[in-house]
């Protein structure tokens, strides 16, 4: 379980973190979205007591996190892909962060095991590419086999295979009752990973909620039509006050009526229907309807989507 | 909630600060830059020492050669030396930053002074050794290397000979120990290389612009000045008694790592 209550950051003039406050549940994947520079790193960092909050606090587990005495078995972080010296090999770097915590020998030739790393363990992780220098920093993380996980953008890198594995140890791990908290700016990528959503822009809260729920609030929602009769149809809807747009001569997309609904005014009506289908939006269509104007680096006229890390 | 209740080990301060301990040396050890800094380190010293016990004598003459303080000559290697062991210093902190470690680091150890306190002191400990090595290195080569009964031949019993030989090496531990302090304060390799070997050098430099009183005044008191007096047998004029100096210089040294400690705990990582 992660709190933050009123988290606050401020460096210089600018507001990274803007009076933050939500809760990440055990038991289920959180993802953390917002458009670049909205302030998910530095939310991570300030979690981790790496930045000290101008304002407001965080705790993991109900403590700060500055107050633990060996904190990798409380939680397990992923910050950035290169944390490490280019200089040591891929065993040797988890070894020394374990003996920090009193970790042994064994558990750290495990979790090279477990992340796939076995083989390469001896060479100098400076030559590691960015795909397994993120399972390194998966493979620190688990080190403490900690309750609490935080992954600042773990797929990046990861070829499909990569992706395809985190998500599953992602979501085993949630399913152990875990605490897991990953940032991603893969929109589709969270709708298959992530149970909850945690959305932020300019530093400050845009929404909590399930993957679900989000994506039922949207406005993207509609149901095609195709008829041959499409005219006839859209004139029924319309007497019935149903909002008909015509997207082409025999194609309509409505709101607000159910499939179920349209069916049975076609055959009442006896219209012939060549398609008719629900539309839910995506994810990622919700996600840029609620961060609009919320982008530090958005492109001018906001002809393009927000820039991606 | 099951997993929440998973292994947060008992506090056992002692322990604990020996696994602290232990992560800090093999940081040191598993990186490639510490064997070569402190190689070079000996072998500065060593090879320095040797070359001049076999062109020295046939250099100077009678005269010189009895009256030179020939233990200083002997570690000549010295200002080679203390390029390496600063170097290593400055190092082991600054590389932290510059990969991100220090992310990871902190983040494994949040009490960061602690962690700070680890890292000086195990690198204090493996500077002394090397520092001991290398001096005693030296002075046992060139004592070796000279000539049969030549007049710059002493020995450890000679009075200050083993307190200069051992000094040396001191003076080279806590110029780490700068360095380090340095480079927790700086953060960044380059500037902390900078200015640690400008604090050292450029004063001694810039003073020869001042009076002469002055300079006999406040020149037995810059870093270097005062350091190197530990490992001197002759007494110069106008310079700090040998453990005075070195105590002069080890707070130079404390100095940097005080404003380490203080702001590790402030800034953000």
């Amino acid at each position: 379980m992660i709190e933050a209550a009123g988290l606050t950051k401020r460096y210089g003039g600018t507001l990274a973190v803007d009076g933050l406050s939500f809760t990440v549940p055990p038991g289920l994947v959180t993802g953390f979205l917002g458009p670049n520079g909205a302030g998910k790193s530095t939310t991570m960092r300030l979690i981790l007591g790496l930045d000290a909050p101008s304002s407001g606090s965080v705790t993991v587990n109900g403590r700060l996190y500055a107050d633990y005495r060996r904190p990798l078995f409380e939680v397990g972080a992923l910050l950035e892909a290169k944390a490490f010296h280019g200089g040591r090999s891929a065993r040797n770097h988890l070894q020394c962060l374990a003996l920090s915590n009193g970790i042994g020998r064994d558990r750290v030739d495990k979790v090279l095991d477990l992340v796939g790393l076995a083989s390469v363990a001896r060479k100098r992780a400076g030559g590691f590419s960015l795909g397994m220098a993120q399972r390194l920093g998966i493979a620190a993380a688990l080190l403490g086999d900690p309750p609490v996980l935080m992954l600042d953008e773990p797929v990046n890198g990861l070829d499909p295979e990569g992706v395809a594995w985190i998500r599953t140890l992602l979501k085993s791990l949630a399913a152990e009752g875990r605490t897991v908290f990953l940032s991603s700016h893969l929109m589709s990528e969270m709708s298959l990973t992530a149970d909850r959503l945690i959305i932020i822009g300019r530093g400050r809260l845009i929404a909590q909620t399930t993957v679900k729920d989000f994506l039922a609030a949207g406005s993207g929602g509609f149901v095609r039509v195709r008829s041959p009769q499409a005219g006839a149809l859209a004139a029924l809807l319309s007497a019935q006050g149903t909002a008909v747009a015509r997207q082409d001569a025999d194609t309509l997309s409505i709101t607000g009526v159910s499939t179920d609904a349209i069916g049975k005014l076609a055959r009442v009506n006896g219209l012939t229907l060549a398609e008719l289908s629900e539309h839910q939006a995506t994810l990622e269509e919700r996600y840029m309807e609620l961060t609009r104007n919320s982008g530090d680096y958005q492109a001018a006229g906001g002809a393009l989507a927000p820039a991606r890390k | 909630m099951a997993a929440t209740t998973a292994p947060q080990a008992p506090g056992r301060p002692l322990p604990r600060l020996a696994g602290i301990l232990n992560s800090e040396f093999c940081k040191l050890r598993s990186v490639r830059s510490t064997f070569w800094a402190l190689l070079a380190a000996v072998a500065f010293n060593v090879v320095i020492a040797a070359l001049l016990a076999i062109f020295l004598p046939r250099a100077l003459s009678a005269h010189q050669r009895s009256t030179i303080d020939s233990t200083r000559v002997s570690l000549g290697g010295m200002h080679l030396s203390q390029v390496a062991v600063g170097l290593l210093g400055v190092l082991v902190i600054t590389s932290e930053y510059s990969s991100g470690m220090i992310r990871a680091s902190l983040a494994a150890v949040p009490q960061r002074r602690l962690m700070l306190a680890a890292k000086a002191l195990v690198f204090a400990v493996t500077a002394i050794i090397t520092g001991i090595v290398a001096s005693f290195g030296a002075y046992l080569i060139f004592q070796a290397l000279l000539p049969g009964s030549d007049a710059m031949a002493t020995s450890l019993s000679d009075p200050g000979v083993l307190r200069a030989v051992t000094g040396a090496g001191l003076y080279l531990a806590v110029l780490g120990l700068l360095g380090l302090g340095l480079g927790a304060v700086i953060r960044f390799s380059a500037g902390a290389v900078a200015v640690l070997f400008g604090v050292l050098f450029v004063p001694s430099i810039l003073i020869t612009l001042l009076p002469q009183s002055w300079q006999d005044s406040i020149g037995p008191y810059l870093p270097m000045n005062a350091g190197e007096t530990i490992y001197s047998v002759h007494h110069q004029a106008h310079t700090l008694q040998p453990w005075t100096g070195l105590g002069v210089f080890c707070l130079y040294a404390a100095a940097a790592l005080v404003g380490g400690f203080l702001l590790i705990k402030r800034r953000d990582a």
